[in-house]
């Protein structure tokens, strides 16, 4: 491969020469690119095929001529591996410098990462154009919007916070609608006003109708998601404000696309009438919810699908992958709104798929979508930075500067306006700051920089004008307001975002607080939206539930499923802490279950106690061995650690705990027989511990973090083959057992039993639990001298 | 009170409106609620809340129907039950759920929080003893879980143990084994949902109302 541009890379050797050492690994990065991007362009590879071309009819010729040449040990063939080999350098080109930006210590934290991924665009392309090459279309618009956008898109839809969303949605809506139409009008009409003034001096402005610049206007005004995204992720502020530009900057695509098609249409004919007006308004409501439902009904099916996939759990994640990109897909073929039908998508499957796949696949998805996501960010901002450099540009002052001052002054009086008219119906006003905060918030970004590349330059001769002034208001939008936000934010002293972790009171005072204010409503017989969310729910638990969720969790109420979450978190916890180890807790204290159990007298008599017939000498050994583990486990106390919460001694019934522990210990060395049948052999708790990978920073704060990193539990469904035996087990483990002892609070299952016809939902409900149980704890009972030689401890 | 029409202006409703912060349209509409759930009558029993259809799939419908009658939410520092109430502790009992005004201040903004938390902890309160104890935190709980079918009664203990222990934890920090914590007071309560920002959550709107959207 000859390089050509040789003194660029002179150059660029001496640069490497005298730069710090970590500037030395974005430099690398940047020959390597250059080495490779050249040949690449336009000039070089027409050679080489052509030289292949050559050489085939060469050996053709050959054939007829028999003359032989040397067999080529080494040939080389690039164009066969071109379009992937370069899609690989651009990804690797993007992750390198994600990399790059966190070991540099203060730089993350000072300037956004969009603007530095931006700045190394520049660059790259820069480089590009000084190696006097030609700059690939990068952002062309196919890429950006079939293969760049959805991957953010679904992230952000598969894990929109429901709850703040639905009671935010009238604001969001009337930001996302009437403030996006606001600015469109309004930034079109003054701009095309400003074009018409110095009617004696003609200019290049002369030449824009009211049709272009309405055009313009509509692509100019929609805030952009992946700038948002970008910038909001780090300055960490409340949710309520976060949701509001969010969701605002998600549904305003809707206008975007109803907008941009209505002028782009007219703007070649020339004038717009009140009937097309009238359509428009009409194929507004038509995309949106067109889109809405398009994504509805691909959710309900991959909701329905995930039902089944209990027995290959290894394709769980890419039914919700493909599913939600045939929406998107779906939703483009007809001009309906992709974003939002990714958003429905993403969020109506998500409880039912969530109830469905394993824990593994949760994980993989999360862990996609957030892969993918960072790196269609990166690419995004790099790749508009290229675009800078090659786009054709036609630098207009007047236009600029008044598109950037109009962009933020109607941001302004928009939104106050809004604030204004939408303070009289809320509950909680929005505050004065709260408007700064959403005006300024309101970032420009890489999708209206596409719609105006999809600009055709015959329609619209100013077309260079508009990119130009494009990328300036991003640039500016994302630079400027990106990196001043956060200072502003800490000075006037914004509501932050609440890390504390979700408790189970607040919980089941959520729960408590829906139904009080149900009622409440229904007591002044006042249909509010409590009243409507009440009834969706019941409908949901109903009937939705029951088609779209397999097995026993269709049942399961959300206040047990919130538990069991919770649980299956804090025992995931214990275990990769080690055991023995203190866990790091906000709250540290040394309350457990026996100071808040009343106490009873002791019981006074032997014979008083309905026990079985235990030998003595067995009963004092468990005894032991139950009080030793209670001094071991009272140096881990947590919430839910299930092995606080072993009876006190002196309760009642201690004799029926007793049987049932001698029991459970039996079957717990059967047990983990079964359990070594699905799991690869598992990492020691070391290994655990290395790879407790934290969530990287930038998602640290994306709401349903669950800190679920990388262990390798696997938690079969009660459908799955692999706990058909350990059903049996229990089953006939259940059934010479004694009357029910009365209840000690949370206790090792099997749980007491209770005759009648409850008795085979309390087999379940204590299968699952026991199920759970031995997923998910290392159980320090009595067989803990076997503990580090348990094949399924994770 | 029989005697009260609905128009706003009247006397006896500015008092009220000075009361309870409602706005004389408010109390105009809730008086005519008041006089359809009593069938006409001056006063209202629990018989007359349980003539409400809607309330009836409500899980917790017991607790809320009894937090009208409870003298505790009528704002008069008193105790105990009573039987029936009139239109102005009707009134009274609703005006918890008002909607913090915009300009308030941080001390105003408090107190209305240690009033709805107060709502929530009388509810919880059924023996009036100023603490919530395990089993009453139980029957909450189990309260709640009762008509989200039939998982049994243990999750609900286990759920109130958990939630029990952990108020105890953020409230007491350490505890020797042998200690007790009686349960959960008022000031542990405040303290367990400090974060819960109730002021903003506890809130019906009381102003779309208007005669046409009362139903039954």
């Amino acid at each position: 491969l000859k390089l050509q541009g040789g003194n660029t890379l002179q150059w660029l050797l001496i640069l490497l020469m005298l730069c710090p050492p970590r500037g030395l690994l974005l430099l690398t990065v940047l020959v390597l690119l250059e080495g490779s991007v050249l040949p690449l362009g336009a000039a070089s590879s027409p050679d080489i095929s052509h030289h292949a071309n050559s050489d085939k009819h060469q050996v053709a010729d050959v054939g007829h001529n028999a003359t032989k040449k040397p067999f080529p040990v080494l040939a080389v063939e690039y164009d066969r591996v071109q379009i992937p080999f370069e899609i690989s350098l651009w990804v690797l080109l993007a992750s390198l410098m994600k990399l790059g930006f966190h070991l540099i210590p203060r730089l993350s934290s000072i300037v956004p990462e969009s603007c530095l991924l931006i700045v190394v665009g520049l660059l790259v392309g820069g480089l590009i154009k000084l190696a006097g090459e030609e700059v690939p279309p990068v952002l062309d618009s196919r890429l950006f919007f079939l293969c760049l956008l959805p991957p953010i898109i679904l992230d952000a839809g598969y894990f929109l916070p429901i709850r703040p969303f639905m009671e935010n949605l009238g604001t969001i809506l009337m930001f996302a609608v009437v403030g996006t139409l606001w600015n469109a009008f309004f930034i079109g009409g003054v701009l095309y006003g400003v074009a018409q003034i110095q009617p004696a001096n003609p200019s290049d402005l002369h030449q824009l109708d009211l049709l272009p610049c309405l055009l313009f206007g509509s692509i100019i005004s929609a805030v952009d998601p992946v700038a948002v995204l970008a910038v909001f992720e780090e300055i960490h502020i409340n949710e309520l404000l976060h949701i509001l530009v969010f969701g605002e900057s998600l549904l305003n695509d809707a206008v975007t696309v109803v907008l941009y098609h209505l002028f782009e249409e007219y703007a070649g004919v020339g004038t717009v009438t009140v009937l097309d007006g009238l359509l428009g308004v009409i194929s507004f409501l038509v995309v949106a919810l067109g889109g809405v439902l398009v994504g509805a009904i691909y959710g309900i099916l991959a909701a329905f699908t995930s039902r089944f996939t209990s027995h290959t759990r290894v394709i769980e994640p890419l039914f919700v992958f493909v599913y939600s990109y045939m929406a998107y897909l779906s939703a483009e073929i007809f001009h309906l709104s992709g974003i939002m039908a990714l958003i429905a998508c993403g969020a109506v499957m998500r409880p039912y798929v969530e109830a469905n796949i394993s824990h593994k696949s949760h994980t993989t998805i999360k862990y996609f979508l957030k892969m993918w996501s960072s790196v269609s960010e990166t690419l995004i901002f790099i790749f508009l930075g290229v675009a800078t450099v090659d786009g054709p540009h036609a630098w207009n002052w007047t236009f600029v500067t008044v598109t950037v001052i109009l962009c933020l002054v109607a941001r302004v009086i928009g939104v106050v306006g809004l604030t204004y008219v939408i303070n009289k119906f809320r509950i909680v006003k929005l505050t004065t700051k709260d408007q700064f905060i959403i005006a300024y918030g309101g970032l420009r970004g890489a999708i209206a920089f596409s719609l105006g590349f999809l600009l055709n330059q015959d329609h619209f001769p100013m077309r260079k004008m508009f990119l130009t002034a494009i990328i300036t208001v991003i640039f500016f939008t994302v630079f400027v307001q990106g990196m001043t936000i956060k200072p502003l934010v800490e000075l006037l002293a914004v509501k932050k975002k609440q890390e504390a972790k979700r408790s189970i009171n607040e919980e089941i005072h959520t729960q408590f607080l829906d139904h009080l204010l149900t009622g409440i409503e229904d007591i002044c017989g006042h249909y509010g939206h409590h009243h409507w969310k009440d009834k969706l729910n019941r409908f949901n638990k109903k009937y939705v539930k029951k088609c779209l969720i397999a097995g026993e969790r269709s049942k399961e109420p959300q206040l047990i499923a919130f538990y069991h979450k919770m649980e299956m978190k804090q025992a995931i916890e214990l275990v990769e802490s080690g055991g023995g180890v203190k866990l790091p807790s906000a709250v540290p204290s040394t309350v457990s279950m026996q100071n808040i159990q009343p106490k009873k007298p002791p019981p006074v008599k032997a014979a008083e106690r309905a026990l079985p017939q235990l030998p003595k000498g067995r009963e004092e050994e468990i005894r032991k061995i139950l009080r030793s583990n209670l001094q071991r486990t009272r140096q881990r106390l947590r919430s839910y650690n299930r092995h606080t919460l072993v009876a006190d001694p002196y309760e009642d019934g201690f004799g029926d705990l007793l049987l049932k522990k001698q029991k459970m210990i039996e079957l717990e060395k059967k047990m983990n027989n079964y359990l070594t049948v699905p799991a690869a052999p598992p990492d020691s708790p070391t290994m655990c511990r290395a790879r407790l990978a934290s969530d990287p920073q930038a998602y640290s704060v994306k709401p349903t973090s669950d800190r679920v990193p990388t262990i390798q539990v696997d938690l079969a469904s009660p459908q799955s083959p692999d706990s058909v035996n350990l059903l049996d087990e229990f089953r006939r483990a259940e059934q010479p057992r004694g009357e029910a002892g009365p209840d000690q609070g949370l206790m090792m299952k099997p749980a007491s039993a209770q005759s009648g016809p409850n008795k085979s939902r309390e087999d379940d409900e204590s299968r699952d639990q026991q199920q759970k149980l031995m997923r998910c704890l290392s159980d320090p009972g009595p067989s803990a001298d076997e503990d580090e030689d348990e094949p399924f401890l994770p | 009170m029989g005697a009260l029409q609905s128009l706003p202006g009247q006397p006896e409703y500015i008092d009220l409106a000075e009361k309870t912060g409602f706005s004389l349209e408010q109390i105009g509409v809730l008086h005519k609620r008041f006089k359809q759930l009593s069938h006409n009558e001056e006063t209202l029993r629990r018989d007359h809340f349980n003539e409400i259809p809607d309330l009836a799939c409500n899980p917790i419908r017991a607790q809320i129907v009894e937090a009208f009658f409870d003298k505790r939410n009528f704002r008069q520092n008193d105790e105990g039950t009573v039987d029936e109430i009139g239109f102005e502790e009707f009134l009274v009992v609703m005006s918890h759920f008002r909607p913090p005004s915009l300009h308030m201040t941080e001390e105003q903004r408090e107190n209305v929080r240690r009033e709805k938390l107060r709502f929530l902890f009388n509810m919880h309160d059924t023996d009036n003893d100023g603490t919530i104890t395990l089993e009453e935190y139980r029957h909450v709980v189990e309260e709640l879980l009762s008509r989200s079918g039939a998982l049994g009664k243990e999750t609900a203990k286990s759920i109130a143990d958990a939630a029990m222990l952990e108020v105890a934890s953020i409230s007491m920090g350490h505890m020797e084994p042998d200690e007790f914590y009686e349960g959960i007071t008022f000031e542990h309560f405040l303290k367990l949902l400090s974060e819960f920002e109730i002021e903003s959550r506890m809130n019906i709107r009381f102003l779309n109302m208007d005669a046409t959207t009362l139903c039954k």
